[in-house]
């Protein structure tokens, strides 16, 4: 009970450090934000190493390898050295204030992360968003009921406007600046939803964070 | 020879992806290739923790203006290693339900910095909107019209002042502002592919720099 109520306080203590900055730059803000920087950096690497490196790289080669179990590893495990080789060259970026001639090393993994984001890039984006949007927009532009078929063409119509907003390669004259306009009439009815949304987002956690302070530390409410 | 290897590298690696994803029977380099690339960019996270680290303790070292505030950022980056390899020794796991690493830092230390910086956010978000949400133009109306529905129809007030606010608010989010974000998604995505076939062919080089 007694620890439940230390780290309460040490929360409560923290949140109203954030929320002094409404205020004004104070020196409480600067130490909890640098404290949220410094944890947050921490908190990442632990869960990268715990959830990518050690079941991905740890368990099934180094462990095996360390322990002398050479007829573990699989031959499809064997072809983690090269991740590890990768990793090392990536790490001689390390060396650049000692050795900066040796950085160029590190253009290989590099290489490798830039290489396999453009495929994920073509591949995921066609499979993701591309077919699925595309699927979802062609829609029966006459139905039996008015608001259906109403609501189908505000889609195909805002889709295909928005698009033509967009569409910087031809001068927005004649039918395609008309349909920029238009484009533009959606793209400001969607940026001020997507607003009003975040902005209720935030109010949800503002309260949440209030509501923390007054039934959790205070037990006002 | 420091320039055409990681050309060739990045190239083979992607077009070897798109061919896993076309052709089943190398369907499985897909997910090997996300292993790698999961293991070199884990690796990477070393190389942030060197910077923002180096970047504090010389800051510390030089007694710059701040110094203090680096200091409780190092503290506190050490202090969540220590627990978090400590949590993980003794419970096991950092994350399993009983560990201290999960109880205490991540309930009490890690949530309530990262829910009040961005219910920070809901301030000057509001601050932002008053200013920018003036009635200038047909555009800017269109914004402060949809934003108001939508936040409205999200509260009691909103059912209160009219019971079709909120009926209003979800038709907004799901036909016009859906029509938009499609149209800003297709946007997106074939630009993104077309930026990812210029890495790919060589087109795009600058990432070697």
């Amino acid at each position: 009970m007694m620890v439940e109520m230390f780290w309460t306080t040490v929360a409560a203590l923290l949140t109203l450090a954030i929320f002094s900055f409404l205020y004004e730059d104070n020196p409480f803000y600067k130490i909890a934000e640098h404290i949220y920087v410094g944890s947050s950096a921490a908190f990442m690497f632990i869960y990268v190493l715990y959830f990518d490196l050690w079941p991905k790289l740890w368990t099934p080669f180094f462990s095996k390898l360390f322990h002398g179990n050479l007829s573990g590893i699989t031959s499809s495990q064997w072809w983690l050295i090269i991740p590890t080789i990768l990793s090392v060259m990536m790490l001689t970026r390390l060396l650049g204030h000692v050795a900066p001639q040796a950085m160029w090393i590190s253009r290989w993994p590099i290489a490798f992360t830039v290489g396999v984001g453009s495929g994920l890039g073509i591949t995921g984006t066609l499979q993701g968003i591309l077919v699925p949007q595309i699927n979802a927009t062609f829609l029966p532009l006459w139905t039996s009921s008015i608001l259906h078929t109403f609501n189908n063409w505000i889609i195909v119509f805002g889709t295909l406007t928005t698009l033509a907003y967009f569409y910087f390669s031809v001068e927005h004259k004649g039918v395609l600046g008309g349909m920029a306009r238009a484009g533009i009439v959606f793209i400001m009815v969607g940026f001020g939803a997507s607003f009003g949304y975040t902005v209720m987002a935030r109010v949800s956690l503002l309260i949440g964070r209030v509501y923390f302070l007054v039934h959790n530390w205070l037990h006002l409410v | 020879m420091q320039r055409e290897v990681p050309l060739f590298i990045t190239f083979i690696t992607g077009i070897l992806l798109i061919i896993a994803f076309f052709v089943p029977p190398v369907s499985k380099l897909e997910e090997t290739f996300l292993d790698w690339y999961s293991i070199v960019a884990g690796i990477t996270l070393i190389l942030g923790l060197d910077s923002l680290i180096i970047h504090h303790l010389r800051k510390i070292q030089w007694k710059k203006e701040g110094w203090v505030h680096s200091l409780a950022l190092i503290l506190s980056l050490n202090l969540t290693l220590l627990w978090g390899f400590w949590s993980w020794w003794k419970s096991g796991s950092p994350f399993a339900p009983s560990a201290s690493f999960l109880l205490y830092f991540y309930t009490y230390v890690f949530i309530p910095l990262q829910a009040t910086m961005f219910a920070l956010l809901a301030f000057f978000i509001a601050s932002a909107a008053f200013r920018a949400f003036r009635a200038r133009s047909l555009e800017a109306t269109l914004l402060l019209i949809s934003a108001t529905i939508v936040m409205l129809g999200r509260t009691p007030i909103g059912h209160k002042i009219h019971p079709f606010i909120p009926v209003l608010s979800d038709w907004v989010m799901n036909f016009p502002q859906l029509a938009a974000k499609r149209g800003i998604f297709l946007g997106i995505a074939l630009g993104g592919i077309a930026f990812s076939l210029r890495v790919i062919l060589g087109m795009e080089r600058s990432y070697l720099r």
